[in-house]
This record gives structure tokens, sequence and C-alpha cells, in this order.
């Protein structure tokens, strides 16, 4: 119950590898914020620089309003959870939930209280008394989600708390977790959270603000919807959705757009958010967002069609790139390979790169 | 197509393989049975000697005493010093006692140490650890021998077991840091959200898990103590200070006449502790680190 913020963080392994480089977040009171991005672009270093268990090595922390930089972990009120459950082995489940509060020397009948709270919560009540190698994977996880949940702390820190259950098992926690989150809001308990996961639907299903990461950098902080809709720069919009936006290189020239002998002529709205730029770039189309043989679009020959029941996934070879879409099902028996076909964007949903990455057609917010 | 399964019929094992297999496990388990009382047979024929009158031990090399006796035990444990032998079994465990427990607390806190902290000089330190491994014992014997007399610590057990309540043993600081290294941290970390300090995280989380590991040091040290005969011989005087392995060669020194099934007697009771310790720890030797086990 309290808000998150960062300032400038940095961290210099001491190998000299640079793996954070001066980033800025906050997170607000009560929020779920996802920390997103592909492995090793130092989402965990992020974390553990929060929690302490990683020295800072610029910039700052803080939690509420405290500076806590050069505070212990079990002093800054945050309470964490790992990917592989990290339950003490030797202890039986109940122990595991109070050793917290035991080490804090809390009354006994408090203890009580509060796991049997906490073990109602999370429907772990016949698990009480055993090992943690006598669970099961999502037993265990839900263990280590009572071992945070038990301290009330400031702060939940998760990093990649799914990531060892079966897909299943993965997409009923989620909806746990998030349900969780809402519920402790609703009962006047808000609990500020930071999620760390490198799986987009999780991030996307999650947050109530997503942060994608590339290489210790900040790419963006949106919600998921901004996110899906309006990307910053190449890299948020390849990494959101699935299958990934199109981006196809060209150049643009006034308000049209070239890609190998074809041209596209780009609507008129894109235009206006282009508000007059001109140049190499990428036009990205995600493949939901393109139409069969409606009208001008770009032309291409057909590698493949995937045929999913409710839609079908079209691979096609436009002037020596691939793009892909996702078309409704009746479009399939259009879809013979090698067939020549053209694929329109709907309106309002592409969007320009520019050289450097950048979205140029990001609409003027007032 | 369809019935894959039933096509490949189920061929029974020629009745040939099976008798070849038979005499294959015999054979094999003839030569281990073989190769493994030879192996004993001094143990064996110890323990048998134990029970045989003085003039029979070398009468024969069969380890059935022919007319058994219990005077060897008798004897032997009456000694022919003014103590019995249960004085020298007592002095034995004051020396193992102390030595076995420190050297459990101060290994553990050597080794969680170099496993799990960055201090300056770490590297050079370890190295320096194992480095005193490959150092032969008699090098430092004289050296430690004058420090402790100058010390004044001549003639008591301190010079046998204080070095090891400083980690002295670099084994099984070693072994310790290695049992450590395939631990991983995260239950640690875990522990210090949790709100422990790095000793509270020892204690409660680390010790735990490293139980296996320390029953086998303090297993081992038991052993090597209870064998130790230098050690003892070197800077005990006083009899009545002596440990079990001083006081076995006490009998041969003394008596006029060896009475060798006396030494044999003792030496069976010599072993016992060791034995028993060894099958009552025998179960948490094999468990080895899977009691601390991670699923994931
Ligand atoms: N202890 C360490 N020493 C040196 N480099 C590290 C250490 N831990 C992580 N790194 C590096 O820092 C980068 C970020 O790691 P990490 O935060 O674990 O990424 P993520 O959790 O996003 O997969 C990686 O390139 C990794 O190799
Ligand atoms: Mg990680």
């Amino acid at each position: 119950m309290a808000r998150l913020q960062i300032r400038n963080l940095e961290k210099t392994y001491g190998n000299s590898f640079k793996a954070v480089h001066g980033i800025n977040l906050d997170v607000r009171d009560g929020e779920f914020m996802v920390l997103v991005g592909p492995s090793g672009c130092a989402k965990s270093t992020t974390l553990r620089m929060i929690a302490g268990l990683e020295s800072i090595t610029g910039g700052q922390v803080m939690i509420g309003d405290t500076v806590v930089n050069r505070l212990q972990p079990g002093k800054r009120g945050i309470a964490m959870v790992f990917q592989n459950y990290a339950l003490y082995p030797h202890m039986k489940v109940r122990r595991n939930l109070s050793f917290g509060l035991r080490l804090q020397r809390a009354s006994r009948s408090e203890i009580e209280r509060r796991t049997a709270e906490v073990a109602r919560i999370l429907e772990i009540e016949p698990l009480l008394d055993r090992l943690p190698k006598e669970l099961s994977g999502g037993q265990a996880q839900r263990v280590a989600l009572g071992r945070a949940l038990i301290k009330e702390p400031k702060v939940f820190l998760f990093d990649e708390p799914l990531s060892n259950l079966d897909a299943k098992l993965r997409a009923s926690m989620r909806v746990r977790i998030t349900e969780l989150h809402r519920r402790l809001k609703d009962e006047g308990m808000p609990s500020t959270v930071v999620y760390v996961t490198h799986d987009q639907t999780e991030a996307m299903t999650m947050g109530d603000r997503i942060c994608v990461m590339k290489d210790g950098r900040i790419m963006q902080v949106a919600d998921p919807k901004t996110l899906y809709d309006r990307p910053a720069n190449a890299f948020v919009a390849g990494f959101i959705g699935s299958p990934e936006m199109n981006l196809i290189e060209g150049r643009l020239e006034g308000s049209t757009f070239r890609v190998g002998d074809q041209s596209l002529t780009l609507p008129a709205e894109l235009m206006d958010r282009l508000r007059g730029w001109s140049g190499a770039a990428r036009l990205g189309i995600r493949p939901q967002h393109l139409r069969l043989n409606a009208g001008p679009g770009l032309r291409g020959r057909v590698a493949g069609a995937e045929f999913m029941g409710h839609e079908v996934v079209l691979h096609l070879d436009v002037a020596g790139t691939r793009m892909v879409a996702v078309l409704p099902a009746a479009d399939y028996a259009a879809l013979d390979r090698g067939a020549e076909v053209t694929l329109s964007p709907e309106p309002g949903c592409a969007h320009v790169f520019d050289g450097a990455d950048e979205n140029v057609s990001l609409p003027v917010l007032n | 197509m369809a019935d894959i399964t039933t096509a490949i019929p189920a061929t029974p094992v020629p009745p040939r393989e099976i008798r070849a297999a038979r005499l294959q496990a015999v054979v094999r388990y003839t030569l281990l049975t073989v190769v493994g009382l030879i192996m004993l047979y001094p143990l064996i024929w110890l323990i048998g000697a134990s029970f045989k009158t003085n003039s029979e031990i070398f009468g024969s090399i069969g380890f059935l005493p022919r007319e058994p006796t219990l005077e060897g035990y008798v004897k032997g444990w009456q000694t022919s010093t003014p103590y019995t032998f249960g004085r020298f079994f007592w002095n034995t465990f004051l020396i193992i006692l102390p030595k076995t427990i420190f050297t459990a607390i101060s290994c553990a806190l050597v080794a969680y140490g170099f496993a799990r902290f960055e201090f300056p000089f770490k590297r050079v330190l370890f190295a320096t650890l194992i480095a005193t491994l490959l150092l032969p014992n008699v090098v430092t014997r004289i050296p430690q021998y004058i420090l402790f007399r100058d010390m004044g610590w001549l003639d008591s057990y301190l010079p046998l077991w204080v070095p090891s309540a400083f980690a002295g043993d670099a084994f099984f600081v070693f072994m310790l840091v290695q049992f450590l290294r395939a631990i991983p941290r995260d239950m640690e970390e875990a522990a210090r959200v949790d709100g422990a300090n790095s000793l509270q995280t020892l204690v409660y989380i680390v010790v735990p898990m490293l139980v296996p590991a320390l029953i086998s040091v303090m297993l081992f040290q038991f052993m090597w103590t209870m064998n130790d005969f230098l050690g003892p011989l070197i800077y005990l005087s006083s009899v009545d200070k002596f440990p079990v392995s001083l006081a076995l060669k006490l009998s041969i020194d003394t008596t006029e006449a060896f009475d060798w099934n006396r030494i044999l007697s003792m030496s069976v009771l010599a072993l016992l502790p060791a034995l028993v310790v060894f099958f009552m720890a025998q179960k948490y030797f094999i468990e080895g680190i899977s009691a601390g086990g991670v699923k994931g």
C-alpha cells in the first residue's frame, strides 16, 4: 500500500557489465505494474534491486516516501514471490507462511490468525501440515503467494512466478492472482504490485500498466490498450501482440508508401497522424488489421494458409518480405497456395516507424 | 494398419538365455563375495581372535576360537594401569565431543562465508585454504607444538580440539562450500526478504539444508579423531588423560609379555563406537541433498 518510484536506476555488475541503464518508473499506489521484455533485458535485475537482493549502483528506489537504497530487504516493506517458489524445504507449509512473522516476534495469536486468513484466501488449509516436497507445482506456488500475502507488505514483487507451471495451470493462476489483487482493493487493502514476466499474454491480461523493457532500458510504459494501439516504437510493436505485427520496409513519399515496385496509398487518417513526415520507413500493421481483397493494398503470393477453425492465418510473400494476416475462416477458400491476393490495412490501425524505430504516426495527445 | 500392436508378437525369451543370465549372476556374486571376504578377513579374524586364548592366537590362521573365552575382554578392560579402559573411552569422548561440535559450527560458518558473500581478497583466501589441504601435516607439527607449549596447553586436550573450533580442517570447509554451491540461493533470498539477517538465514535456512553434509563432516571428524594416534601422543603425557588410541599402545608398552588377546579385545571395543555411529548416521549420509530438494 504505497507507491514505488524509481529514479535513474542503474546496475553495473561486478564483471563491469552494465545491465540497467538509468531507468525511471513510477508505480502508483495499488497499481499492478508488469515488467515485460525478452529474456536478459534486466527485468529480474531491476526487481531484485527494488527488493534489495542486488546492490544499486546508481539512482534511487523509493517506497512510499522512503529512499530504500540502503535498507535491508526485510526492512523495505516488500514481499517477493520467486520463480522456483523458494519454499523452505525443511519447514511445513504453516511454518513457511509464518517464518517472517516469527522473525518479527509477532504474537502467537496474531500468527495463527493471519495464517488462517491467508490459508483461507488461497485455499491451502488442507496443505498446512505438509512439507514443500509434498506439494504439486500449483500448490507450491499458492503457498509462495501466501508467504508474501501474510506479511501485508507495501509492495509485492513477483519474478516470473508462473513460468514453472504447465499452460493450463498458468492460465488459472493468472486469473487467480488478478482476482486476488482486485479483491484486496475492494476490501480496502489495495496492494502495489510489480510483476515480472517475459510472456506478453501474461503482461497484457494482468497489468494495470505495462512497462516494456529491452536491454536494460524502458521502451514504453502504458496500459495494455495504449500499448497495443499506440506502440511508441517498433520494438514494442513487435513484442506486444500475437502473431507479431508486420513491419514492412519501404519508403514514404507524400501519401504513398513504396515497397519494391508496389505503392500503397495511405489513408487520410494515417496521413493526419504523420503530419507530413516522409523518408525511409517501416509500415507496421497487425495481422488482425488486414483485410483480404478489399480495395487497394499490397499484392502478394500465398505462401501458406493455416486453417484454425474460426480463423485463417495467412502467410503472404510481398515484394520479398513475408506478411502474416489473421483472416476470417470464410476467406480460406480464396487462399490456394501461389494465388495472388491483396491485403489492405484497416483504417486507423497502421503505424509508421522511422529509421530509429520510433513511431512517427502517434496521434497528438492534448 | 489398425492392429499394429498385435502385429508384434510377444516373443518369449528362450530358456537358454535365461539360464545364461542366471549363471552370469551367480559368477558375478560369487566373485564379489570372495573378494569382499578377503578384504574383510583381517577384521573377522580380529573379532574371532579376541575370543581366543593368548596361546591360540598365533597357532592358526582360522578365526573361530577353539575354546572361546572372555578373558581378553575382562583383563584388557582392567588394563595394567590404575584406570580401567572405561576411563580411556571417556577421555576419547572428552576430545571428540567438543571437536566434532565445534568443527561443524566453525566449518559451516566459514563455508557459508566463502560460498555466499563477496569480500576483499576472497579468491586469495580461498586459494590459501585449499593450499593448506595440500600441505603435509608433518610440516606444521613442530611450530604448532612450540606454539601450544608457549601457551601452556601441553598435557591438556586443548591442542587437540581448539584448532578445529576455528575451522582448522580445510577439507571440511571445502566439502561444505561445494555442497552449498549446489544449493540454489532462492531460499536464502526469500529468508532475507522475510526479514532474516545473515546469521538467522544461516541458522534457520542454510544449516537445516546442510544437515546431510554436516553429518558427514561430523562422522568423518569422529572417526578420524577416534583413530588419531599422533596428536595425543605428542601433546599428552599423563596416562590418566590418554584416549583409547594411546591406551591400546600403552598395553603393549607396559606388560612384560604382550597379552595379545587383551589388545585385540580392546581393539574390537575401540572399533565399536565408530561402527555404531556410522550405521546410525548412514541414512543421512545417503539421503544427501535430495532431502532439501527444490522442485523446478
Ligand atoms: N550476477 C551477474 N553478474 C553479471 N551479469 C549478470 C548477473 N546477473 C545477470 N546478469 C546479466 O544481466 C542481464 C540481465 O539479467 P536478468 O535481470 O536476469 O534478465 P531477465 O530477468 O530480464 O531475463 C543479462 O544479460 C545477464 O546476463
Ligand atoms: Mg529473470
